[in-house]
Formats: C-alpha cells, sequence, structure tokens
C-alpha cells in the first residue's frame, strides 16, 4: 500500500505545476457547454414543448450526461499520454521499475491516480452543475463517483491498450472512432431512443450509455423508478473496470520486463 | 577468478536470456567482487544490457544461475533492487519535474523519510554539482548534467553496487572526463561499479578487471593492462596509405611486425618496438601518409579477439 501511496505523491507533485491551468478548465468547460448548449440551445428545445426528456428541461436533462460524457474524456486523455510516455517517452515507469517497486505497484498506482483526478473533474463539474440548478437530488454526490466508475470504464482498458504501443499513431483511432461517437451518441445530448431502432441495442453496449444513465438517475434523484436497471448499470462498470484494470496491470508488466 | 561464489556480490554461471529464438546472452560466468570496478566491454547487441537487466533483477534469467548481493532475483527481485543503483543507458528523469524533486520523489520508492530525502538531495546535488540548478527544470540541462544526475539519483538509496549501463554514451568529451571523475570518487569510496561500454578509453580508466563480450559470449577475462599484455603487443604502429596503394600493399609488408591487421583506411603493426616498425618500413620504400606510433588498447585486444572493431 505505501508503494501506491509514493506513486500517488509522484504524481500529485508533477500534477502541482499544472494545477492551476488544469483546475481552471474543469471549472471553464462545463460552464461554457452547460450555458452554450444547456441554456442556448436548451431554450429553443424547451419552447417547442415536447415530451421526449420526460417533462425535464434540456438542461436538467443534459447536465448528468455531460458530466459523465466529460469524464470519459479526460479518461481517455489521461490513459493515453502518460501512459505510453511512462513506457516509452520519458521512460519513468522503468526508473520505478529499478526500486522496490513492482510493475503491479506502478500499473494500480497510476491507474488510482487516474481515478484520483478523475474525482476531482467530475466534482467541479458536478458543482458547476448544482451552480446551474440543474440538480434536483442529493443523490447529486453520488454523480461524482458514479462518473469516476465511468471514466475508468475508459481509462483502464484504454491504458491496457497504450502499454502496447511503442508510439502513439494509433489513438487518433481511439479518439476518432471510439471517445467522439460515444460522446455524441450514447444518450447524452439525446435520449438513445431518439436513435433508429437497429443502432439502440449498440448505444447499450457503450460504457458511456450504463454511465449517463446512472449519473442521470442520480443527478435528477429519479433512480427510485428503475433500480434493477441502475444495478445493472453499476454492475457492467463494475466489471469492464475490473477485467481492464488486470489487463492494464498485465500490459504494463509485459512492457517494462521487456524492457 | 579468485573470487568464490561467498565473497562475490555477483555470481553468475551459465548465465542465459533468450528472447524466443533469439539468445541475447549465452551461458556467461562471471563473479564480481565487493568495492570492484568490473566492465563489460562489447560492441552494440554483444549481450551487455540483457545481462545488466538481469542482474538489475527486471529482466528474468532464462537459464543458468544468477545471485546478486546472495540473493536470487527470481524469488527476491524488490529487496535487490532496493540495494542497487541503476543508471540506465536511456535516461529515464522526470521531466516533469525539478532537478531536486527528481531525487527526493526517487528516494520516497525507497521507503526513505521525506526529511532524509531531501538531506541525501542536498548532497547528492553537491557531488553531481548540479547545487545551483536543483530547481530548474531537467529539460534544458546538458546532456552531461542529466547523466550526473541520473548517476545522483541511482545514489539515493546508498547503493552497495551500482550498474551502469552505456554511463557515457554520446557525450562530449569534456562531459565524459567530469562523469569518470564523479564515477571514480564513488569506486575510492568503496562503491562496486559494474559497467557496460564500448568505449575502450572508459574501461581502461574506470575498470579493475573486465570481460569482453561479443556475440552473446564471453571471449576474454582480465585487468585491462593483463588483456592488452595478453592478446596485443606492447606497441602499435599505424600506417595510412592513400587508397590505392593500400590496395596494392599485398606481401610488402610481410615480417615488418609480430602480427599485420588491415583495416580499410589503415594498417596496424603490431610490435613491442614501434619505432623500429615505423624505420623499417620506410627503409622498404614505403610511403605511407601518415605513421602513428602509440601503445596497445583494449581496442587492439577486440580486434584480435573478434576481428572487427568496437564502434563500427
Amino acid at each position: 500500500m505505501t508503494a501506491l501511496g509514493h506513486v500517488l505523491e509522484h504524481r500529485a507533485v508533477q500534477y502541482r505545476r499544472t494545477f492551476r491551468s488544469s483546475a481552471f478548465s474543469s471549472f471553464l468547460s462545463p460552464v461554457l457547454f452547460l450555458t452554450a448548449m444547456g441554456l442556448g440551445l436548451g431554450g429553443y428545445v424547451d419552447r417547442s414543448g415536447g415530451t421526449a426528456l420526460g417533462g425535464l428541461t434540456y438542461l436538467q436533462f443534459l447536465a448528468p450526461g455531460l458530466l459523465a460524457a466529460t469524464v470519459m474524456q479526460a479518461a481517455a486523455f489521461e490513459a493515453t499520454f502518460p501512459i505510453i510516455g511512462g513506457l516509452n517517452w520519458q521512460r519513468t515507469f522503468h526508473a520505478m521499475y529499478a526500486t522496490p517497486l513492482s510493475p503491479r505497484d506502478i500499473a494500480l498506482g497510476n491507474l488510482l491516480w487516474m481515478a484520483i483526478r478523475l474525482g476531482m473533474i467530475a466534482t467541479v463539474f458536478t458543482v458547476v452543475i448544482v451552480a446551474f440548478g440543474a440538480a434536483h437530488s442529493p443523490l447529486v454526490v453520488l454523480g461524482i463517483p458514479v462518473a469516476v466508475l465511468t471514466g475508468m470504464s475508459f481509462g483502464a482498458p484504454i491504458a491496457a491498450f497504450s502499454a502496447t504501443q511503442r508510439t502513439p499513431s494509433k489513438f487518433n483511432v481511439i479518439f476518432r472512432f471510439g471517445i467522439t461517437p460515444l460522446f455524441l451518441f450514447s444518450g447524452t445530448f439525446f435520449p438513445i431512443e431518439s436513435l433508429p431502432g437497429f443502432l439502440q441495442p449498440i448505444a447499450w453496449l457503450s460504457p458511456l450509455w450504463h454511465g449517463v444513465d446512472l449519473t442521470r438517475g442520480l443527478v435528477l434523484g429519479t433512480l427510485g423508478q428503475n433500480p434493477a436497471v441502475m444495478l445493472v448499470h453499476v454492475i457492467v462498470l463494475a466489471t469492464i473496470v475490473a477485467v481492464s484494470t488486470w489487463a492494464a496491470v498485465r500490459m504494463i508488466e509485459r512492457r517494462l520486463v521487456r524492457g | 577468478m579468485p573470487e568464490t561464489p561467498s565473497t562475490s556480490l555477483i555470481h553468475a554461471r551459465g548465465l542465459t536470456k533468450r528472447f524466443g529464438e533469439f539468445t541475447a546472452v549465452d551461458a556467461i560466468d562471471f563473479d564480481v567482487a565487493p568495492a570492484e570496478a568490473f566492465g563489460f566491454l562489447g560492441p552494440n547487441g554483444a549481450g551487455k544490457t540483457s545481462t545488466m537487466r538481469m542482474i538489475g533483477s527486471v529482466s528474468p534469467i532464462t537459464d543458468g544461475t544468477l545471485t546478486v548481493l546472495g540473493l536470487d532475483p527470481r524469488t527476491n527481485g524488490p529487496q535487490i533492487r532496493a540495494r542497487l543503483g541503476v543508471v540506465p543507458q536511456q535516461d529515464t528523469l522526470d521531466t516533469e519535474l525539478t532537478v531536486r524533486e527528481n531525487l527526493v520523489l526517487y528516494g520516497r520508492y525507497f521507503g526513505l523519510s521525506r526529511d532524509e530525502c531531501g538531506r541525501r538531495a542536498d548532497e547528492l546535488l553537491d557531488f553531481a554539482q548540479l547545487t545551483e540548478r536543483q530547481n530548474d527544470e531537467v529539460e534544458p540541462l546538458s546532456g552531461g548534467m542529466k547523466r550526473r544526475l541520473t548517476i545522483a539519483r541511482a545514489l539515493i538509496n546508498e547503493p552497495e553496487l551500482l550498474l551502469l549501463d552505456e554511463p557515457t554514451t554520446g557525450l562530449d568529451p569534456q562531459a565524459r572526463h567530469l562523469l569518470w571523475d564523479r564515477l571514480y570518487r564513488l569506486k575510492q569510496r568503496g562503491v562496486t561499479l559494474v559497467l557496460t561500454t564500448h568505449y575502450m578509453d572508459e574501461a581502461e580508466q574506470l575498470c579493475d578487471r573486465l570481460v569482453v563480450m561479443d556475440k552473446a559470449k564471453i571471449v576474454a577475462e582480465g585487468s585491462p593492462r593483463q588483456l592488452i599484455e595478453r592478446y596485443s603487443t606492447k606497441e602499435v604502429t599505424e600506417l595510412r596509405f592513400p587508397p590505392d596503394v593500400q590496395d596494392s600493399l599485398d606481401g610488402k609488408l610481410d615480417g615488418l611486425a609480430e602480427r599485420i591487421e588491415r583495416l580499410a583506411d589503415r594498417v596496424l603493426l603490431y610490435a613491442d618496438d614501434g619505432e623500429a616498425v615505423a624505420v623499417a618500413a620506410h627503409e622498404r620504400g614505403l610511403k605511407p601518409d601518415t605513421v602513428l606510433v602509440r601503445r596497445s588498447t583494449l581496442e587492439d585486444v577486440f580486434l584480435r579477439l573478434t576481428g572487427r572493431s568496437l564502434i563500427e
């Protein structure tokens, strides 16, 4: 455990360097998105008077989904460049492996730091949601761990993949054909029921959809309407995180031992 | 080898590393004694780094036996690494930290308190002549400074054994000499040094004893002086001819020296009295562009043992 603590200490000192700009953009991003899309676009949506959102204002509908989706994007970034940098560029993971740390400590410590970073981003985002009056339940606080869980369901598998790469050339593919489409089509901006019928099952496969639906239930306090579905969401996300964390440990270990 | 396993810091017998079909290290035997400066000399790809990584307990051995500090790397990796200092071939400094933070945070991985890390960092900054740069970022440092910082970082846990893989490759001569001076001081303090190099001058400067590696095997072992005495003559006369003349020298040099090596750009004549060889060549009417008489080096030993130059 102390080994993981030392990895966290290391990452925290690194992070202190960019803390101000990072914290500011964590705050600015939700403010801009919720203003432009939630209030601006949302104003039009709400005036059209549809019932597709189940009586919610568009801002209320959007905010929780955007929370989960933003954390997913951050996770994808944290799981690509820092991992390939530690293994191939600055090679700091190799330096850590020359100490009593095991590859497992190095992998888990860095994944744990990733979760902490996602927690910070989700916390700032949640504060903004509350400030915009888009939260309708004290359960909004639980949206933070759920957003982190959702983020890690991307972060851990992408970290496992990054550990197998020597160059970042394939990262663009992840962002372009994975993260961006999921960001747009996982029920973040509109209910997946609006998708053509044949696409809906695909949306169910997206970890982000599970995360968005769960976060929405917590932020809006509608969780109780469908407790079984919510439980399934948690199980799906937790399973992805557990399996892919194991995979990330294995891949990082393989890479470190190979040199 | 005078050392017995019980007094060796590193003891290897039949040590082998294979990557699939490729054999990087092929059943080598060696021992390293406490307070010794021991070198692996050989060209790139000879298996030096693979050997160092096995000693460093980060790469499992494929076959043979290896003990480091009396422990088995397969089962005691973390315990061994706790007592080693490692200077890898490629810098692994954290460019997102300052010079000082690189030392302090690294010490934390060895379980040292923050105070202790700070105290040792101050000493090591002084040793590495980086005190004035301690709050600077790593990236603007010169190659030589980065290497010194890497060595300082490797010393944060006061290791019994310091492993240096190609410590001065890529540095300019002045930076190399400064680094050699620092390593020499460590040796004086009784730190055991194990280094790899493909620079024969580095091996001669630093190593009490070395093994010459070629194609995954050890081809010779001894002190630099012993190796030169055993495999070369006291002096070497280097004759450089114009390219067309060099091609038409067949037979004209016979008998001038104990041994003759013809390289692409020059001819090496091995004899104990180099001046006499130069005079004799002149008397035969040979007109080289340049004549250089020098002492034999490990480069000559390597050429003799493998028929190739160290740096190609």
